[in-house]
């Protein structure tokens, strides 16, 4: 493989950039794998790249039912952070953001990480109290977590609106200093010119239609493109989940729910943070070419619609303009969606399956972009042992019935109770 | 924008509803014995389908009824909606 690097580039330069190599393979399905990966996201690429650097197994095909990154990974917020209260969730995304670090390196792909800060507003006393048992829990798994008072968010993030008279006055807020984003795109590119390299067959425009199981044992899936063998499979379709489950007769604790981003129109820096709203639900960064980027709420509703509706977006820019009053002056760029595996307790699910040789990544709600790399890490772990690794081993299917459920919010999918 | 009709009030916008979720799911039955798995599937797992979807709605800012909407959950068309009682 070509390394991409500042001499590449002069040299690919001086030739006119005729002669660059191909960033992967187009290859035609092999008859037969050792494991195949369902769904050509970040989570699949990733699972497939270090299934081959980790567990050298590297007769492993990517089976995409359109191009690698035309679903979620390349449709989020891009935003990176491991502020979660409980053990599982800290642990976990911490590793996440070990390897975010030496993503750029490691992938030999610039993905433009940023650790710009992630700030969480908090607009009442006892908002500020729930941060600072939050943030204590985070120090205690070794996770950066800093309590930042009204003054202290004021310096940092001055055209917040903290004037006297608003409805959520800003009290405080608890920063995370190693969370903020990184870009999509070249997550799922780095990750399929990487595993590419390693003989992984990055196979798109390929649905998968039905699964062949014998005697509780997979032994290989349908797809538009014929039928594949494969001694294990591995699942990683985000919010088509339910589609393919159906498919296997298992029922989930997941519903598929529509969440919408958009960003303005490019505008001078002003925002050097990802901001969050504590008293809704509307989050904001600026990109490098300027747009401000914002997210908020789920349509509400069981959606597989890949695209939203206007009352949730218009909801969701009312919360943005009561935290930023000068965004109201700024146009609307683009709007778009993408469809979210809501699990019941707002966890993710990485676990071996009742079919043997089959193998469950979902769950990922709206947070599942900055754990592609501890997710793909953990997955290729728990498909090539056949055993999960105790990273992964509290997001098990098993724990809706005894009750272990991993609920930071305690809010599931029930968007509507909040 | 979800134009639903409500089967008290007529025809309104989304925005004077609230959405209850799958409208097939069925509480196990009072005063029988019931199995830890009937219970979880009861409270946790659910369809999900692509397609034709059963659902609750709250005419919260109307009438505040709740009743069942057949919805298509990928192009969002409305085929009926229901009384709670009634079944497709
Ligand atoms: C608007 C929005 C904002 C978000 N913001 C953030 C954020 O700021 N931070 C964060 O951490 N997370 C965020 N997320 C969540 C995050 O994007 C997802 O949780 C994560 O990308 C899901 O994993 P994935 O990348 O593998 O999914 P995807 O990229 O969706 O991959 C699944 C793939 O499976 C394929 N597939 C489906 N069915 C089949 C089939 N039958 N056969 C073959 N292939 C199939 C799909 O085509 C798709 O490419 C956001 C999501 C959205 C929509
Ligand atoms: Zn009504």
């Amino acid at each position: 493989m070509q390394k991409y690097s500042v001499f590449s580039l002069i040299k690919n330069a001086l030739k006119g950039h005729k002669d660059w190599e191909v960033a992967w393979r187009n290859p035609t399905p092999k008859a037969e794998y050792d494991v195949i990966i369902i769904g050509g996201g970040g989570h699949g690429l990733a699972t497939a790249y270090y299934l081959a650097k980790e567990h050298n197994i590297t007769n492993v095909a990517i089976v995409e039912k359109g191009w690698i990154g035309g679903g979620n990974v390349g449709r989020n917020t891009t935003i990176l952070r491991s502020n979660y209260m409980h053990d599982q969730n800290g642990l976990f995304y911490e590793k996440g953001m070990d390897l975010w670090k030496s993503m750029s390196q490691d992938l030999n792909f610039n993905v433009m990480y940023s650790p710009r800060g992630i700030i969480n507003l908090a607009h009442s006393d006892a908002q500020m109290n729930a941060y600072s048992r939050r943030g204590n829990s985070m120090r205690l798994n070794g996770i950066d977590a800093v309590l930042l008072g009204r003054e202290e968010v004021q310096k940092i993030v001055p055209m917040l609106d903290f004037s006297e008279n608003v409805r959520f006055p800003i009290f405080g807020a608890l920063m995370q200093p190693s969370g903020g984003t990184a870009r999509h795109d070249a997550v799922a590119w780095g990750y399929a010119r990487q595993a590419d390299s390693m003989g992984v067959d990055i196979i798109q425009h390929c649905e998968v239609t039905g699964f062949d199981v014998v005697n509780g044992k997979i032994k290989g899936i349908k797809t538009s493109k014929g039928d594949i063998k494969a001694k294990k499979v591995g699942l990683c379709v985000a919010g088509s989940t339910s589609v393919l489950a159906e498919m296997l007769n298992m029922t989930l604790p997941i519903e598929t729910h529509l969440l919408q981003a958009c960003v303005s129109e490019p505008i001078k820096p002003i925002l050097d943070h990802v901001v969050t709203f504590g008293a809704g639900h509307f989050y904001c960064s600026q990109s490098d070419k300027g747009e401000m980027v914002m997210g908020g709420d789920l349509d509400g509703y069981n959606s597989y619609a890949q695209r939203g509706n206007l009352p949730t977006l218009q909801h969701v820019l009312t919360e943005g303009i009561a935290m930023f009053p000068f965004l109201s002056k700024l146009k609307m760029l683009r709007t778009w969606g993408g469809i979210m595996d809501m699990s019941m307790d707002g966890s993710p699910i990485i676990d071996k399956t009742h079919i043997e040789g089959l193998y469950l990544n979902c769950g990922w709600c709206y947070g599942g972009f900055k754990a592609t790399p501890v997710s793909g890490w953990t997955f290729a772990h728990t498909i090539a042992q056949d055993r999960v690794h105790e990273l992964n081993a509290g997001y098990n299917l098993n724990r809706f019935s005894t009750g272990h459920l991993i609920d930071e919010k305690g809010l599931g999918t029930k968007t509507w109770i909040s | 924008m979800l134009h639903i009709k409500c089967p008290y009030c007529g025809t309104r916008s989304q925005n004077e509803f609230a959405y209850g979720g799958d409208a097939t799911i069925k509480r196990p039955e009072l005063n029988k014995e019931v199995s830890d798995k009937e219970w979880d599937t009861f409270v946790y797992f659910r369809k999900s389908p692509r397609g034709k979807h059963l659902e609750f709605w709250h005419h919260i800012s109307g009438c505040r009824q709740w009743f069942k909407v057949q919805r298509d959950t990928t192009t969002h068309e409305i085929f009926k909606t229901l009384k709670p009682n009634e079944d497709i």
